[in-house]
């Protein structure tokens, strides 16, 4: 039995806010050429998003002088993307914001990037780089759960 | 690489005659925000206004640090016994500011006119 085949994308995006938004329209593209509708990709282009800014924020800490790495895998029935930075890893799990708390002072208004990202994409998960570093965040978006 | 945030603000009235502040973002929302979306907001004369609607009708890009400034807005107006409403949010982001409870504080709505009539 043949192997199902996959298609590979790869950027590498400098550590600088604001260029979370070249992986984004790197997912999008492809994305519709997988042929996922609009309002999942959208979902895919905010999870993709929030996976960059943390690996730019907390796991390169803004250093320059240090990449983020996006690597899509587009299989027959699914888009992977993979965001791998220089950082630990995260060992926090997301957790649903309670907007009375922040509203209250009692919670960070910010903190919902994890949270945004389980909850749009089929799968997400953190995983520590063995090496203390080459940490990466994997996000899954299924087409079959699309046309559900 | 963020566009810069900008943001008019308009005076304009409700049905009903009441003032009403719009501000009006163009642009991302997201951390260099700051000062279009608190900036805009605390340079509103607190004692005369009481409405507030945020305009993101132009808006094509918020992340969660964007939206965390949109929470610390509304915690200043809650504050302060202001009314805001939100209108122009795209499917997408109408779904995303729901999820994380915003429209608690402020109810979202497509447009100006449906905003101005439910006040």
């Amino acid at each position: 039995m043949s192997e199902p085949k996959s298609t590979s994308v790869e950027v590498r995006l400098p550590t600088k806010m604001g260029y979370e938004k070249v992986a984004m329209s790197t997912a999008s593209a492809v994305a519709k050429l997988m042929g996922f509708p609009e309002d999942r990709i959208e979902d895919l282009k905010t999870a993709v998003a929030e996976a960059c800014i943390n690996a730019i924020e907390h796991g390169n800490r803004l250093n320059e002088k240090l990449s983020v790495g996006v690597v899509l895998r587009a299989d027959t029935d699914m888009l992977e993307v993979k965001v791998i930075d220089d950082g630990k890893g995260i060992t926090a799990h997301p957790v649903k914001p309670d907007i009375d708390r922040k509203m209250h002072g009692e919670e960070d208004a910010r903190g919902m990037g994890m949270f945004l990202i389980q909850a749009l994409v089929d799968e997400a998960e953190w995983v520590k780089g063995s090496d203390g570093k080459s940490s990466y965040v994997r996000l899954v978006i299924k087409l079959n759960k699309a046309a559900e | 690489m963020e566009s810069e945030t900008k943001t008019h603000v308009d005076q304009i009235k409700s049905p009903t005659g009441y003032p009403v502040a719009v501000l009006r973002y163009v642009g991302d929302i997201a951390s260099t925000s700051k000062e279009a979306v608190l900036g805009s907001y605390e340079a509103l004369p607190r004692e005369t206004t009481k409405l507030i609607l945020l305009d993101f009708t132009k808006v094509d890009y918020i992340n969660s640090s964007g939206i965390a400034l949109v929470i610390q807005l509304l915690i200043q107006a809650a504050h302060s016994g202001q009314t805001v409403c939100i209108y122009g949010l795209s499917a997408h982001f109408t779904k995303v500011f729901t999820m994380v409870g915003i429209t608690k504080y402020a109810r979202l709505f497509p447009s100006q006119t449906d905003a101005l009539a439910a006040l």
